[in-house]
């Protein structure tokens, strides 16, 4: 199932007619618990306001002392689930909506980092430069060949690369540790910077896929005449090492990386995908 | 008389970028005010998601946002096909901001908006109003 078309689970906390409120510190353990297994929850009072809720699952979550209140103003397609926590801790209260989950097929959480490019189309001027750089497909254009991501599980975690091939700093990532790239105000100073407008093959002294090939040769060759592969790895982790630390893209991304002739192919790949939104866009 | 904005808060579950004592504090003063609100674990999983809890925010009216840069909010948003309103959307950044500061923002009642509008550098990005 892909991570847009997975159900989900929305709880309630409920305190009002029928529903006495929990106490203070009961409150912030039974919020924080539900938060942490993954859950969204609605904190809901007599007259407050919170979004509606219009399909998939509801779970309703208050002190109800053995009366089950009627579900108001449901529309079709929710299912509405009740759950009397009186004299719950915090724990079993995220149990029951464990619980819930699992029998509603909802979509668990935690179970992928949430990694993944968010565009800024503000600054996004649609070169195509992240999707001919990215070689793992999570990148994607509309039916008006407009840039946008979308294969978000196939980006690996903790890698900015594509962010740092973007001219406008246009792509962020909110999860990483500093700005622009975690959504921050791009600065003026920011642009001129030599690691913001990189291409990062320049890194590698030049285009990373000719590189690449060079390496692959050279290695081939290597191979041939000492079947060195101590060597031949020594040159590879020495590569990699540059570009991580020149980009500050994970090792582990960098040494899961696929044989040469598949970053070759699928940068071919992916350069052709570029080059096609490209010309559909001057037509 | 025109409906007091709702609240929004973000757990950020699945990174630790947001400081821990900030969160907690921002959410123990929502827990403890008597006003209803919505939490959600990770607003960048509900986005990649599409979560469609996500539109009816979006969709509901003014909002304050309790999450982290105001330019990374409004483009999770819209990556999850909910454009939230420029003109009633305020977001208090955990990264940088401190509780009081955003709690303060959250309870007062008129929404500042400071969604970015158009390319934004910064001289010209909206000032932090604490």
């Amino acid at each position: 199932m892909s991570l847009t078309t997975a159900a989900t689970l929305r709880v309630v906390l409920y305190e009002g007619t029928d529903s006495p409120p929990l106490a203070s510190t009961d409150r912030f353990s039974a919020l924080t618990a539900l938060l942490e297994k993954g859950f969204a929850v609605t904190r809901a009072v007599a007259g407050g306001r919170v979004a509606p809720h219009e399909r998939g699952s509801l779970l309703v979550l208050g002190q109800f002392a053995g009366r089950t209140p009627e579900a108001e103003g449901v529309t079709a397609g929710t299912t509405v689930h009740f759950q009397d926590i009186t004299g719950l801790d915090a724990a079993r209260i995220a149990d029951a909506a464990e619980a819930v989950q699992a029998e509603t097929g909802a979509a668990r959480h935690g179970e992928w980092k949430p990694w993944f490019p968010v565009i800024d189309y503000d600054r996004c001027t649609n070169c195509m430069q992240c999707l001919s750089f990215c070689l793992f497909g999570v990148y994607g254009v509309d039916e008006q060949n407009k840039i946008q991501a979308q294969n978000h599980d196939n980006c690996k975690t903790n890698c900015p690369a594509c962010s740092r091939v973007c001219p406008e700093a246009a792509i962020m990532f909110p999860k990483y540790k500093a700005g622009p790239i975690n959504g921050d105000v791009v600065q003026d100073s920011d642009m001129g910077k030599e690691k913001m407008k990189i291409d990062i093959s320049s890194l590698l002294g030049g285009d990373v896929y000719s590189q690449l090939r060079q390496r692959s040769d050279a290695a081939k060759a290597r191979f041939s005449k000492e079947r060195d592969d101590k060597k031949a790895l020594a040159e590879r982790q020495k590569c990699l090492t540059k570009l991580a630390q020149g980009g500050d893209i994970p090792m582990e991304v960098l040494m899961n990386l696929p044989a040469p002739e598949e970053i070759l192919r699928r940068a071919e790949e992916a350069k052709a995908k570029a080059q096609a939104a490209l010309a559909a866009q001057t037509k | 008389m025109p409906d007091a904005p709702r609240i929004l808060y973000c757990h950020c579950q699945y990174a630790q970028v947001v400081p821990p004592e900030v969160k907690e504090a921002v959410l123990k003063q929502l827990s403890d005010s008597g006003v209803s609100f919505d939490a959600v674990a990770d607003l960048c999983e509900m986005s990649a998601r599409q979560d469609p809890s996500l539109k009816r925010l979006a969709d509901g009216g003014p909002v304050k946002i309790a999450a982290c840069f105001p330019r990374a909010v409004k483009w999770l948003f819209h990556t999850a096909k909910a454009d939230l309103p420029l003109d009633t959307a305020e977001v208090l950044n955990m990264r940088v901001q401190s509780a009081e500061e955003i709690t303060a923002a959250l309870f007062n009642g008129a929404v500042q908006p400071n969604l970015p509008k158009g390319k934004v550098t910064a001289t010209d990005a909206p000032k932090v109003v604490a």
